[in-house]
Formats: structure tokens, C-alpha cells, sequence
């Protein structure tokens, strides 16, 4: 009795505090399902340790959806507070200076503590500009690796434990799951930021010109060289003789591999929630491959993933409470729980450092792949990532050219070069567009 | 002869179409006259700027190859979602109209798919082809016939032909059902007592009874497929692989709200809305002459 009268008190209280001058933030993403429980669980926890703010998170769909939602509710004067962008829309979003807020700016204004230095290197990069003042705070970051299914490997009498450094040693194992009568020995997700994109870092080399479009909008794509033709070429091949299967534009190639289907993925280093999640088989997780003495690889691997930005126009006050919550998301035991619970990134050296320090990486073998990948060089201007405009848009036209060459329709050099005449001419417009 | 009704003033009739002329002025006058404004520039996606451009995007889309093929996908398309989903219905219906018993069950579960939304229609489809899971392509499979829709750009055009018209099958079904109920069983009956069998009666007497409702629904079903089908494309393709079920409507979808390219959507929506109507003013002026009221 006693009891449920305290809970009936505590309750009330609970119930009484929001009428207190307590702020509502808005905070738009795009998660869903487990990672969506992991971001309210995030504000959920801000919310509870301290009482000027309440930040209401709304999933709006997909990355695009997203974006979208945010751009369609700014032109309504409606927007949010915070709102997640994928890396893709970065330059989309770094060209609307009215409609965003430099996180730099507004974490120096208000009282927080707060040091740009703080993040990692490939991640600060991404999301700063060649000033180095940073505009966007990095959220999720991840970046892609190769899982290896091993029962499968030992199914087809392969030592789960072969080198799969290069992808001339790729190759090999391929041919012999194949021979062992794989029906599915590789697939691979989001194709372009895998296999042109990443690949491009990794050797090094140039994807676009304008250190990748870092130095301004008058950027041309330029990934119709080597090594770029080289790997699709071979990729083509092996769609052709059955070793390598492409399942789909995102990640629908990850349900294959989840289900124990395909020997080898490659897929981003967050995939590891679901694959540990679901998967019934022996995996482990390997460095990106690369092609040996080409380029510098392996140099390092870019990021995907999202950052959050802070858009113009609330009132005032709202921007002091929209620097705690970051700053509350960049301290380390928050970064360091997302990071173990996800496999995106750890953000800081400080969440890194806590996470080994825990153990966690002995426990979990593997999961400090993707953070040495992309930490192991000092990022280049080919390396440190890549900011177009209308990036969707080309995204779709590589997506299309490779569908082309996985069908045997075109050659890798015809593709490669159809894909960055018509990739640069949505940068001309862009760059008009954004003059 | 005409019949015309007269009215005593203008107050009444004015009243009368005033909900219609609300309605189009809000939901099409101002949105079109809005989208040919900005279709003459190239605006940022905030908002924040607009830079005059004439008719540049115009220029830009009409003189790439791969918009020009996109007209031709839209014609296969729209040609194939409005057959499709024309044919069954007709069939059904002259079937539904035979019965004698239960013939309110069979209408209401024909019905039916018309109320699933199109973006859903589309992932109920994409389940059963999935080429790992989906039902249907396990069983192609055991046959021996590897479905592909990723890869193959026919069966992926057949996939979401088929999806779009699945529901619409029901729509056309409920008007051709409403006609063919509305023929004089005399008429029929004197056509039976004369010998016509069949399909004697059905190609000389109801088909040409049912050509108002056809013309209709031709008119009505090409709408349908040149503009309300980029939920399941969006679901089921999303305009691949390569271009093969990249439509016009989708194109507008992925270029303004997903490129965030607004003024290249926006002279995309003004070339449709000229091709569409271009398109209905042929079915009236050349189709419309073969229908008896």
C-alpha cells in the first residue's frame, strides 16, 4: 500500500516537472527498428539527467525521407531543431547557408564543453570545411569491410582462416567456392560507395577532382581511370560466372549473407548489429580488400553514415540546449556504448579508448577492424572523403551503369565513363545552382 | 436532340460548379501554374535562392538521351498497365455477370485489392518475386527458371506492370460490371432466340454497349499509369535495374524529392502534364468516334 502510494507520488512529481519551464527540442532521424530503440534510449537518457530540456526524437523514414522531411518543413518555416543528414546530402547541406548553423558556432556560444579535435581524424574531416571550422556534428560513421561467412569457407574444404588481404587473393577463394558449387561465393551493399568510392580512398587516387569536391563545386568525377576500371571489370566477371551476386542497390544483400548463403559480403562496419544478430553461422570480419602496389593501398577507407545539423531560425534560447545535447552525445561513455552496441564508428579517440580499455574489442574479435581501416593513415585530399552535389542523383546514374555491367549489357570502361559524363552534368547544374 | 436544361439567373448555377472550379483551381490551376514558374529556374532546395534560367532545363532534359528513352519505357508501360489491367476486368465482369448465385460474395472479393494502396500493392508483389524469399520465384525456380528481377530489366518491367495493375483490375471490373448489368436483357434474349451464340452476342451486341464505359476507362487508365504508379515502382524497382522502369512520373519523383533538383522536376511535371493532355485530346478527337451512347 505504502509502496504504491510513493510510486502514485513519485509519478506525480514526474508528471508535474514538464510544466516547468522545460524546453522542447525537436530532433528528426532516420533510424528504425533496433538503432531507432538505441537513439530514443540516448535521449531518453539526456532527458532524465537534467530538467531544462525535453528532446523529442521523430523518425522520418529512410536517409532520404529525411532529408527531405527537413528541407520541406524549413521551406514551411516548421523545421526541426536537429536534423540527420546522410553524408550524401552534406554538400546539399553545406551550400544552404541560411538554412543551417555551423555546430562549431553554436557549441562556442553556448557553455559546453566541447573540442573538434576531440573526434577522429577521417570523421572530423568529412563533416568541416577547408577552413577547418566543423558544420556538422558526426553521429553515426561507419565504413565498409569484408564479412566472412567461415563455416562456409570450410564447407568448401577453404581454411576459414585464408588471407583475403587483396582481392587477387579474393579471387582465388572465389574459384574455389565456386568449384566447391557455392551458389552465392560474394555480394556486396550499397555498390557505388563500396566498390567506386571506398575503393578509390583506399588506392588513394582521385574520385573527383577538387579534392573529391572539398575545393568548391566546379568538381568533375574522374573514377573512369585505374584502378577503378580494373575492379569493375573483374566484378563484372565474376557476376558472370556466378561467383559474384548482386542482389540489389542498398543492402539487400545482406538478408543472403544474414541467412548463411553467401561466403563473403562486403557491407558497411555497421552491419554487425544485424549479422550478429541474426546470423546462424561462424563470421568474422576482415579488412577491406585491395589491390596490391596499386596506388598507396591501402591508404585509408572513407565514412558513411550521418551527421546531424543544426538548422537556422528557432528561437535563441533553443540553440543553448541543442549544444548540451551534443555535447552530452560526444562524451565518451555515450559514444562508446553507440559504438559497441552498433558497430558504427566510435566518433572520439576518447570513445575508442574506452572501448578497448573495456575489453570489448577481445571480447568481440573483429569489431576494431573498420576503426584501424580508418584510422591507420593520415587522410589525403583523395581520402578523406567526398562532397558532391546531387550525389543521390549520381549515385543512382553509378547504381544504373553498374547494373549494366553485372548484366554484361556494357564493358567497365564504357560504364565508368557513361556514369561520370553523366554524373558531371548534374555538377554543372549544381554548381549553377548553388552560384 | 439535345436536352437542355434553363436556369433564372446565374446565382444557382454558379453555386452549382463552384465546389468543382474550388477544387480544381486549388488542387490543379495553382499547383501547375506554380510548377511551369519553376520550371524556368534552377532554386536551391532550401528555398533561399532562385536563378532565373528560361528554358534551359527544358534543354537540358530534352537533349538527354536518357530522359528521351524514359518517353519510350513510359509508352510500354502505360500501354502495358492499361491491357492488363483492362482485359481480366472486362472477362471477370461477363463472368460476374453470369452468375446466378453468390454473386454479391464473388463481387465484393473482386473488389477487394482495390483498396490496397499502390506502395503497398508494391511490396506484396516485390514479397512473393523476392528472388530469395519470394514464393513465386522459389517455385520458378523448381521449374527450373531463374527469376531475376534485379539483373533482368523484362522481368522487372512484367513485376511492376502486373503490380499496378493488380488493383486496378478491381476498379475497372466494378464499372464494366455496373454496364454490363445496365444491358437489356431483351435485347440479348432476341439475339439468343435468332441462334447468335455466345460470343456471337458478345461481339456484336455488348461490346459495342460496353465502348462509352471502355473509352472511359481507357481514358481513365492511362491517367492512372502515367501518374499514380511511382509508389509501386519506388517500392518494387526504384527505376532499375539500369532505366528499364524508369517512367516519367518516377523520374519526377527521384529528381525533385529525392535529388532535391526541383527545377529539372518541374519542367519534367510541365512536359507531362503537356504529354498527357495531348494524349487525352487524341483519344477524344480519333477513339472517341468509334463509341455509341
Amino acid at each position: 500500500m505504502q509502496r504504491q502510494l510513493m510510486a502514485a507520488l513519485v509519478a506525480g512529481a514526474a508528471l508535474a516537472t514538464p510544466a516547468m519551464a522545460q524546453t522542447e527540442l525537436q530532433f528528426w532521424h532516420a533510424f528504425s527498428g533496433r538503432l531507432g530503440e538505441l537513439v530514443e534510449a540516448q535521449v531518453a537518457d539526456f532527458n532524465a539527467s537534467q530538467d531544462d530540456w525535453k528532446v523529442v526524437a521523430t523518425s522520418k523514414g529512410n536517409y532520404s525521407e529525411t532529408l527531405n522531411a527537413g528541407i520541406a518543413a524549413f521551406r514551411a518555416g516548421e523545421q526541426p531543431d536537429i536534423l540527420m543528414v546522410f553524408e550524401v546530402g552534406t554538400a546539399t547541406m553545406m551550400n544552404a547557408q541560411g538554412a543551417i548553423r555551423p555546430v562549431q558556432e553554436v557549441m562556442e556560444a553556448a557553455d559546453v564543453d566541447f573540442d573538434p579535435d576531440a573526434f577522429i581524424g577521417a570523421v572530423k574531416g568529412y563533416y568541416t570545411t577547408t577552413d577547418g571550422e566543423m558544420l556538422s556534428f558526426p553521429f553515426n560513421s561507419s565504413t565498409p569491410v569484408l564479412w566472412v561467412n567461415r563455416d562456409a569457407l570450410e564447407e568448401a574444404g577453404i581454411d576459414p582462416d585464408v588471407d583475403l588481404t587483396t582481392w587477387e587473393q579474393v579471387g582465388e577463394v572465389l574459384d574455389q567456392l565456386k568449384e566447391a558449387g557455392s551458389t552465392c561465393p560474394m555480394t556486396t551493399a550499397w555498390q557505388s560507395w563500396i566498390h567506386l568510392e571506398n575503393l578509390s580512398a583506399y588506392h588513394d587516387v582521385p574520385f573527383a577532382t577538387e579534392e573529391n569536391g572539398f575545393g568548391g563545386t566546379a568538381t568533375e568525377l574522374v573514377f573512369n581511370a585505374d584502378p577503378q576500371v580494373t575492379h569493375i571489370a573483374n566484378l563484372g566477371q565474376w557476376a558472370k560466372d556466378g561467383k559474384f551476386i548482386y542482389a540489389g542497390r542498398r543492402n539487400e544483400g545482406g538478408a543472403n549473407f544474414r541467412a548463411g548463403e553467401c561466403a563473403l559480403f562486403t557491407e558497411s562496419s555497421a552491419g554487425y548489429a544485424g549479422i550478429a544478430d541474426e546470423a546462424q553461422f561462424d563470421f568474422d570480419v576482415r579488412p577491406l580488400p585491395y589491390y596490391e602496389g596499386v596506388g598507396n593501398a591501402p591508404q585509408n577507407t572513407i565514412i558513411g553514415g550521418a551527421s546531424l545539423w543544426i538548422m537556422a531560425g528557432q528561437p535563441e534560447d533553443h540553440y543553448q540546449g541543442v549544444a548540451e545535447f551534443l555535447s552530452y552525445l560526444a562524451s565518451a561513455p555515450v559514444q562508446a556504448q553507440w559504438h559497441q552496441d552498433t558497430g558504427y564508428l566510435p566518433v572520439t579517440q576518447a570513445a575508442a579508448d574506452a572501448t578497448r580499455e573495456a575489453g570489448f574489442y577481445e571480447e568481440n574479435p573483429g569489431t576494431d577492424i573498420a576503426v584501424i581501416q580508418m584510422t591507420a593513415n593520415e587522410p589525403t585530399a583523395n581520402s578523406k572523403g567526398i562532397r558532391l552535389g546531387s550525389f543521390d542523383q549520381i549515385r543512382t546514374i553509378i547504381d544504373e551503369e553498374l547494373e549494366a555491367v553485372w548484366a554484361g549489357d556494357k564493358d567497365a570502361q564504357a560504364a565508368l565513363d557513361s556514369a561520370v559524363e553523366r554524373g558531371n552534368q548534374l555538377l554543372r547544374r549544381f554548381e549553377r545552382a548553388s552560384n | 436532340m439535345e436536352k437542355r436544361v434553363t436556369f433564372k439567373g446565374w446565382l444557382l448555377p454558379l453555386l452549382l460548379i463552384a465546389p468543382q472550379v474550388i477544387v480544381s483551381a486549388v488542387f490543379f490551376f495553382y499547383p501547375a501554374e506554380q510548377a511551369v514558374w519553376q520550371s524556368l529556374f534552377i532554386p536551391d532546395p532550401f528555398g533561399l535562392s532562385m536563378q532565373w534560367v528560361g528554358l534551359d532545363n527544358f534543354r537540358f532534359l530534352l537533349s538527354d538521351p536518357y530522359y528521351r528513352a524514359s518517353f519510350v519505357t513510359t509508352a510500354i508501360f502505360s500501354t502495358l498497365v492499361t491491357l492488363v489491367s483492362l482485359i481480366p476486368a472486362l472477362f471477370l465482369a461477363v463472368l460476374a455477370d453470369r452468375l446466378i448465385k453468390g454473386a454479391g460474395a464473388y463481387r465484393t472479393l473482386l473488389i477487394w485489392p482495390y483498396a490496397v494502396a499502390p506502395a503497398v500493392a508494391g511490396v506484396l508483389w516485390l514479397f512473393m518475386f523476392n528472388t530469395r524469399v519470394g514464393v513465386v520465384a522459389w517455385y520458378l525456380g523448381r521449374l527450373g527458371y531463374d527469376w531475376n528481377h534485379v539483373l533482368n530489366e523484362a522481368e522487372a518491367m512484367g513485376l511492376v506492370v502486373v503490380a499496378s495493375s493488380w488493383g486496378r483490375i478491381s476498379y475497372n471490373f466494378l464499372f464494366f460490371f455496373a454496364a454490363l448489368q445496365a444491358i437489356p436483357k431483351s435485347v440479348i434474349e432476341a439475339a439468343a432466340i435468332d441462334g447468335a451464340r455466345f460470343w456471337r452476342r458478345f461481339w456484336t451486341i455488348v461490346l459495342p454497349l460496353l465502348s462509352p464505359t471502355t473509352f472511359f476507362l481507357l481514358v481513365v487508365n492511362i491517367v492512372y499509369a502515367f501518374f499514380e504508379t511511382f509508389g509501386v515502382i519506388h517500392t518494387i524497382t526504384s527505376g532499375g535495374p539500369q532505366q528499364a522502369t524508369t517512367i516519367l512520373v518516377y523520374k519526377v519523383y527521384a529528381d525533385g524529392f529525392v535529388g532535391q533538383d526541383l527545377g529539372s522536376s518541374a519542367a519534367q511535371s510541365v512536359i507531362l502534364l503537356v504529354v498527357v493532355g495531348l494524349l487525352t485530346v487524341i483519344q477524344f478527337r480519333f477513339i472517341e468516334r468509334r463509341v455509341h451512347y
